[in-house]
């Protein structure tokens, strides 16, 4: 049956139908390749002694079961780097939702007369480089002496994910009928008591979408990271890598392992929820 | 209470007090480390100083003189401009092919876009990383390949005639499932019925895919080149793992010019330079190219 419909399917397709298919079809293929052939031979260089890529070349299939390259990446500090990456995108996580929920409400609800103005800074600051703020933020973090503590990424974390969540929650809570509000305040209920009885629950969806886009970045995050921290204890997961490569530099199934032992974490998350987290990674796109 | 004064309800104060007080922690925080410090990076940008010593001397215009005949710092301009058009030029199209496909196909292809999604996920950092052991002369992925053809090995980001494309290649491998989510998001929200009476009318799935869908994607065309536009303007991570900005200077972008020059050599005053010709630079394209796209926009 599913052959008859394809077999009719391609009849009604002209030539150049077929052809510019074949054409898709080949590049799909040939992406395929390309998108997956580095992240094979991650995986499997990390299963290689050291010298297997030297001997055997990068193609071969690894020869045997050898996990001493995770157990030295495990034992070697990397527990840290992914405890410390926790910690930072959670604090920070939080707040980002929390403060960008207030100001969300105040911009889909309140009517005031400075509302438009300030909303219209908010989203101008989705346009900042964080290049632009690195030195200052830096000299800021020695000042106050945060300097070389985790901590002191909760702050740059904040700021410069803040603008969007505000912006898509916005748009979030003006989709949200403000009728059952209009009720409550008849009943009594005061503006911070139906933010937080009605507007931030009926909020929680958005929120979701919104917190896996900001933590796959936090969680990614670089140039803050190298810039404000440098011991190797209060290091985040994109800098063990860093680090990790000055240790091991002509030891590539090492750093392999440590590539694949970082890059797990999402690739499960994707596994778990790969629709939530395609549509979280893609609030981003409103950026324009 | 006299008369003459204007009132606000209570009503009003409360909406006031209540939009205050919830705006308060946004403002504070953007006010610390956004304004303050663009306001900040100007003012860095007329002194010399390396960030350390107490004695701070203001040199006035010396750093955005020196920028201006900076040669460095104008090949890392125009890198970053190859950059924008090579990501579009590259990105877009097959980003739009890809989602094709995958709209075409269905669920079936599910396999496909697991695996194309993948780059998104992993930092810049490991995919720089990743790419600078893939590009490896001797260990890498690209010379035994290079050698089924006949080639020997290829040295490409030692060889400063080619290792921005190569860094430009990876970039684009990073963010064409970007586009690609992207599109397939747009495709899917076309109408259904639009595609049902192109059919009746006789068009091809190809023709339908040109001549009807991609004219109503328009918006999201333009809204995905200001993305890619804005985010190859800034684009740092990748660049500074994989070659640092060498071979000498051939991929040196405006982001680590900037960062080498005051993390490295710390040149507290002209990293600040960089960085708030960088911040000018941006705005001014953004608002440009904003400005010619809505135009374009209203005439389409």
């Amino acid at each position: 049956m599913k052959q008859l419909i394809l077999m009719r399917k391609i009849r009604q397709a002209s030539w150049i139908d077929l052809g510019l298919f074949l054409i898709i079809t080949l590049l799909a293929l040939a992406w395929l390749f390309v998108a997956g052939l580095p992240f094979v031979h991650m995986f499997l260089s990390a299963f290689k002694k050291q010298f297997e890529i030297y001997n055997n070349g990068v193609f071969a299939w690894p020869d045997g079961l050898y996990l001493d390259n995770f157990k030295a990446v495990l034992t070697g500090g990397f527990i840290r780097y992914l405890t410390n990456s926790i910690i930072v995108v959670l604090i920070s996580l939080f707040l980002i939702l929390f403060i960008s929920a207030f100001a969300a409400y105040v911009f889909s609800r309140l009517k005031f007369r400075f509302r438009n103005p300030l909303y219209s800074i908010v989203v101008a600051c989705m346009a900042i480089p964080i290049h632009v703020t690195l030195i200052p933020i830096y000299m800021m973090t020695q000042k106050i002496g945060l300097y070389d503590n985790i901590f002191a990424l909760v702050g740059p974390y904040v700021a410069f994910n803040l603008p969007l969540s505000i912006f898509i929650l916005t748009g979030f809570m003006m989709d949200i009928p403000s009728d059952i509000e209009e009720s409550a305040e008849i009943d009594g209920c005061s503006k911070i008591m139906t933010f937080f009885r009605i507007i931030l629950p009926l909020s929680l969806p958005g929120m979701a979408t919104l917190g896996i886009y900001n933590s796959v970045n936090m969680w990614n995050e670089f140039s803050f990271a190298l810039v404000l921290t440098q011991k190797a204890s209060s290091r985040t997961l994109p800098l063990a890598i860093w680090e990790f490569q000055g240790q091991y530099t002509a030891n590539i199934t090492m750093i392999m392992t440590v590539l694949t032992l970082t890059a797990l974490p999402m690739i499960l998350a994707f596994i778990v929820g790969q629709d939530k987290l395609v549509k979280g990674m893609m609030v981003g796109a409103v950026k324009g | 209470m006299p008369t003459s004064v204007k009132r606000i309800s209570p009503r009003q104060r409360s909406v006031i007090g209540t939009a205050a007080l919830f705006l308060v922690p946004a403002f504070l925080v953007l006010g610390i480390f956004m304004f303050y410090s663009i306001y900040e990076s100007f003012h860095l940008s007329f002194y010399d100083w390396n960030g350390v010593t107490i004695d701070k001397p203001f040199v006035g215009f010396d750093n955005w003189k020196t920028l201006s005949g900076d040669a460095r710092f104008w090949q890392a301009l125009l890198n970053n401009f190859k950059v924008v058009i090579l990501s579009i030029v590259i990105q877009l199209p097959i980003g739009m092919l890809l989602a094709f496909f995958l709209d075409t196909v269905g669920k079936k292809a599910n396999v496909f876009k697991v695996v194309w999604f993948l780059p998104l996920l992993m930092s810049s950092v490991a995919i720089g990383f990743l790419f600078k052991y893939v590009f490896d002369p001797v260990f890498g992925l690209v010379s035994p390949i290079a050698a089924w053809f006949g080639g020997g090995n290829v040295d490409l980001l030692g060889n400063p005639q080619v290792a921005l494309f190569a860094v430009i290649m990876v970039i684009c491998w990073q963010f064409i499932p970007f586009y690609m989510v992207y599109f397939l998001a747009g495709l899917s929200s076309l109408p259904i019925e639009v595609y049902e009476a192109s059919i009746i009318d006789g068009a091809t799935r190809a023709r339908y895919f040109f001549a009807i869908a991609l004219p109503m994607l328009r918006n999201t065309g333009i809204n995905a080149v200001i993305l890619s536009m804005v985010g190859s303007l800034k684009y740092f991570d990748l660049i500074y793992v994989m070659t640092e900005g060498g071979p000498s200077g051939s991929t040196e972008l405006m982001a680590t010019y900037m960062f080498k020059n005051a993390f490295n050599t710390m040149k507290m005053g002209y990293g600040s330079t960089i960085a708030s010709a960088m911040f000018l630079i941006i705005t001014l394209t953004s608002l440009i190219t904003l400005k010619m796209m809505r135009q374009g926009g209203e005439r389409g």
